[in-house]
């Protein structure tokens, strides 16, 4: 399988008034062809700007980067954080496409749809008016939206939102891009037109063999779309793996928060949520340990102090299953397995 | 659509209606004779007495308002046998200061003003609308901060002040703009002269205009520019000059339109300092000298006048929104 | 939990006219739903956008008038009642909203806010109103030292909580909760759910609890009504309604819903609605569900179905999943 996007260490800092707001704080993480890779995360855990900032569209100008993102773009690689804006230009919608939250928000309101459509293919194949507008028609039936050729004629407000959500989605694939990011793609949607488009999305992903980079905090999209998993807290990767390693092996005690945490359809009836008590770190005031060491109830299994003085390294016993977390991993498994028998 | 225009146009006819009885009633509290100041000064009471029996101020009000109304729409004729005249349809009545039918001035004045209102009209959205794109673009830079000195002169600068200055300096001192124009010369007979005529009170309106302008434009600009919409443009890999001119200026454009329209039929009825200190003879300089004259049909008429123009001009700009906005549906 | 029905919910209709166009069309935001709320109990109110869930919570409190029905709390008719003589009843009916940015005034300070229920009602409190907005505040997990402080000084859980603390003062009877978890991040959601449910067993207060989360809705709910274009489809039980789901759109619904656990979701059959929600100007004729139901047939197009018992629910359905 062919490595389409490979992120190495990304910092982005925004300066503020109020300070340096260390939005993504070493990040690293590849998506192969074919694949799903998820980063998932709460509000101000990074993972969106990590999204935005593939695509170059973290705020220009004031955002303070390093490291490097190399993205496949035909038989090369660009890396984004040292490209110049044309080059970063050429390749969105291209070799990268990007779907977002708000699909209302995100058409343009005062053109048609065949028009922002066709402009998506326009840009990047300049002149061909003609098949441009075939192309958009041509999605707009892939992705399921009844008689195409009339529908391109309307407005988006015209569409309702899963309807919308498609529109977005045609946009994104008018040149067959390899690298799909979508940032929280139906968390506006209503959970059965949320089932639509997720199918929809693994059916467009087979044809076009995509890699996904699925930004979402809903973990239940995590368990139905993902293979990979990385998962965000104050900026850093605190857990990377495998669907399977993260949802049932947890090694960081997020992820074990938040999957105690989360309200789950059960059938025999539910005891009372485990919730994580505090509050998510400010982006500025970062601690200068462990960002979730003053959440944590595993500190005391650390040597000494080190979990609120020392930032914990991104390491695993396996090298395709890391977490960073002071506390010695065989301990943790150990400590763990008791905490997971009664989620599942 | 069909009911939109059908409502507003009757609402239209309650407004002028209201507003001529309104003008109507004002003059009739006025504490003096309405007769009295139709003549100059080798005025008798006979002459007095006929005149309020020619020009009807001898029948009551509401009987007035009646002539009035219906004047308009089949003319209107004064006094009887030899000394009788008329003001054909559609008439506002006829003035005793001016000795001329309100319609012949009205026909005069207007187009003088029309000439000024969209000539500053087109100066100020050039300017205005330009220099907001360019200070949204270099946000907090050295165009941003240079547009903002000039939007707040354009602001502080009250127009009798820029208008005089204006008319000192060029015309004066600087000889650029003869000062003797015999006179309005329309567009068509002698461009160049009408240029000339024109240019300076130009100006003087539009760096008002052009300074608020600037500044909506820019707020405008700049709060497009964080939309999701624009962001998904960003993502296909528009060009940033095509983000701004063509994504960003199409949604700006629908509110500056509509604003532009009102300010212009604003204007329409009331340009009168600037008409006053280049001596332009239109509408508004019509207006301040009928009402310190008490000259009653003129009065009306340019009220009614600046009123149709102002209400048209909202039916126009409502309109003209549901063409550019597809979401607005009347 | 008693057997004392706090309210009675009898044929609730909401329509709001529709502008412009010819005749008269109304939007059937809520078309006709009945139900009881006991003494201690939780209702889940669920559906997604457009079922009329936001639209009932509102005329259930008369913040919005509504259209036909009754509504009888404890035993008295208040559905025709002017606003002065709801004003004392509405220390017993409170509401929790959805978004904690926007439901507090800015310009207050959370003590004022929190007092302002008891200053509303003319309520002098024992041991004083700030003593009193402390104690709230301390119940509800906010630092009392804090009650000078602006709501923008906190974050959307702590918000969420002020909104909480205010509902409870006069220790209502019932209180709406529309979606009062659904913008908060997930690791907060737990902790406000949490406090819902502490302080509903310490105080003996009923719950409207409206939200499209269907997992949040199970864990909080004794009973759970499923919405669908302004009716209910079905009500019953929690348990025995997700264990065993008898309307096809409730069993659509839950197969929607993705759970954290990618064995099972990446590979069992799902229902997939086809189509798309009707227009709630004009809801399909019989019952409003026959579009996108694969069970349909042509009674279900003609006769409105009613609502009966199967198993431990109440179904509107004409051929309910056994």
């Amino acid at each position: 399988m062919a490595e389409l996007l490979r992120i190495e260490n990304l910092h982005v800092a925004f300066p503020t008034d109020d300070g340096l707001v260390r939005a993504v704080d070493g990040v690293s993480l590849s998506l192969n062809e074919g694949e799903t890779v998820a980063i998932v995360g709460e509000s101000g855990s990074g993972k969106t700007v990590t999204g935005l900032s593939v695509m170059g569209l973290h705020k220009k100008g004031s955002a303070q980067l390093s490291g490097s993102i190399h993205l496949e773009v035909g038989d090369s690689s660009l890396d984004i954080v040292t490209a110049t804006d044309e080059e970063i230009r050429l390749v969105r919608g291209r070799a990268v496409a990007m779907i977002f939250q708000d699909p209302m928000s995100s058409l343009h309101p005062y053109y048609r749809i065949g028009n922002q459509l066709a402009e998506g293919y326009l840009v990047h194949n300049p002149g061909k008016k003609k098949e441009a507008l075939k192309r958009a028609i041509e999605m707009l039936d892939l992705v399921g939206i009844a008689e195409p050729d009339q529908r391109a004629h309307e407005y988006p407000h015209q569409f309702s939102g899963g309807m919308r959500q498609r529109v977005m989605i045609a946009m994104a694939l008018m040149n067959s891009p390899r690298v799909l990011i979508a940032d929280e793609p139906t968390t506006a949607l209503d959970v059965t037109v949320q089932a639509q488009i997720l199918i929809l999305l693994a059916s467009l992903q087979k044809e076009f063999n995509m890699g996904i980079l699925l930004i979402t905090h809903d973990l239940g999209v995590v368990a139905q779309v993902a293979d990979k998993v990385s998962v965000m807290y104050g900026g850093r990767i605190v857990e990377q793996g495998s669907a399977d390693d993260v949802f049932y092996k947890p090694t960081a005690p997020y992820t074990l928060g938040l999957l105690k945490s989360v309200p789950r359809i059960s059938t025999h009836g539910s005891d009372r949520l485990k919730a994580i008590p505090g509050q998510p770190p400010s982006l500025i005031n970062l601690p200068i340990g462990c960002a979730f060491a003053p959440r944590c109830e595993y500190t005391s299994y650390a040597a000494g102090d080190i979990c609120l003085t020392d930032r914990p390294e991104l390491l695993g016993v396996r090298p395709t299953h890391l977490s960073r977390c002071h506390v010695a991993e065989a301990t943790r498994d150990r400590l763990f397995v008791e905490e997971l028998k009664e989620v599942r | 659509m069909r009911n939109f225009l059908i409502r507003r146009i009757f609402f239209a006819i309650i407004t002028l209606l209201v507003v001529s009885a309104v003008v109507f009633s004002i003059f009739s509290i006025l504490p003096f004779d309405p007769a009295a100041l139709t003549c100059g000064q080798r005025c008798t009471d006979q002459i007095i007495e006929g005149n309020r029996i020619k020009l009807g101020f001898d029948k009551p009000l509401y009987m007035q308002y009646f002539l009035f109304l219906s004047g308009i729409f089949f003319g209107r004729s004064y006094g009887t046998g030899s000394a009788a005249f008329s003001c054909p349809a559609p008439s506002f009545g006829y003035s005793f200061n001016e000795n001329a039918c309100v319609t012949d001035l009205l026909r005069e004045a207007l187009p003088v003003t029309i000439s000024l209102a969209l000539g500053a009209l087109t100066l100020w959205l050039i300017v205005g609308v330009s220099l907001g794109i360019i200070a949204a673009r270099f946000k907090n830079k050295w165009p941003d901060r240079v547009s903002s000195i000039f939007v707040l002169l354009g602001i502080s600068l009250p127009t009798f002040v820029t208008g005089l200055a204006l008319l000192i300096w060029v015309t004066i001192k600087w000889k650029l703009v003869p000062l003797s124009l015999v006179g309005y010369t329309p567009l068509l007979e002698n461009p160049f002269k009408f240029f000339q005529y024109f240019i300076l009170p130009w100006i003087t309106l539009a760096i008002a205009y052009a300074a608020l302008y600037t500044r909506f434009t820019r707020a405008a600009v700049l709060e497009t520019l964080g939309e999701d919409y624009i962001r998904t443009a960003r993502a296909k890999g528009v060009k940033e000059r095509t983000v701004l001119f063509k994504h960003t200026m199409r949604a700006v454009f629908a509110p500056i339109i509509t604003l532009a329209g009102l300010d212009f039929s604003v204007l329409i009825g009331g340009a009168i300092i600037t008409e006053t200190i280049f001596n332009l003879p239109g509408l508004g300089r019509l207006t301040l000298r009928s009402v310190f004259e008490f000259d009653l049909p003129v009065v009306l008429a340019t009220t009614i006048v600046a009123a149709s123009v102002v209400i048209v001009m909202n039916l126009i700009v409502d309109m003209l929104y549901a063409v550019l906005d597809p979401r607005v549906r009347i | 939990m008693s057997n004392d029905v706090i309210l009675k919910v009898e044929n609730l209709t909401k329509y709001f006219p529709v502008s412009g166009k010819r005749k008269h069309q109304m939007v059937k935001a809520v078309d006709g739903i009945s139900f009881e709320l006991r003494a201690g109990e939780t209702l889940g109110l669920v559906g997604e956008s457009g079922c009329g869930k936001t639209t009932a919570g509102r005329a259930i409190l008369k913040l919005i008038e509504p259209t036909s029905g009754h509504l009888i709390f404890e035993g008295q008719d208040i559905t025709n009642l002017k606003p002065g003589k709801m004003r004392p009843l509405r220390s017993q009916m409170q509401i929790i909203f959805q978004d904690p940015y926007t439901a507090l005034n800015p310009r207050q300070t959370i003590g004022k806010i929190i007092s302002a229920p008891f200053e509303i009602q003319d309520i002098d409190p024992q041991g004083g109103l700030k003593a009193a907005v402390q104690s709230l505040m301390e119940r509800v997990g906010l630092n009392p030292e804090h009650f000078n402080r602006y709501p923008h000084e906190f974050s959307g859980g702590q918000r969420q909580r002020i909104g909480i603390a205010r509902a409870i003062a006069l220790k209502p009877r019932f209180i709406i909760a529309d979606e009062p978890v659904s913008a908060l991040d997930v690791s907060i959601q737990a902790q406000v759910i949490n406090l819902l449910e502490d302080l509903q067993e310490q105080d003996g207060i009923s719950m409207v609890f409206i939200a499209h989360n269907l997992s949040v809705v199970q864990h909080i709910s004794d009973r759970v009504a499923v919405m669908y274009l302004g009716k209910i489809m079905e009500i019953g039980e929690t348990n025995a309604l997700y264990a065993s789901p008898h309307h096809p759109y409730t069993k659509a619904l839950l197969s929607a819903v993705p759970q954290p656990d990618p064995r099972t979701e990446k590979t069992r059959e799902r229902l997939i609605l086809s189509g798309d929600l009707p227009s709630p100007v004009n809801p399909p004729a019989g019952c409003v569900f026959n579009t996108r139901c694969w069970k349909v047939e042509d009674k279900c197009r003609t006769v409105v179905p009613e609502l009966l018992q199967v198993g431990k629910s109440q179904v509107a359905c004409h051929f309910p999943e056994i």
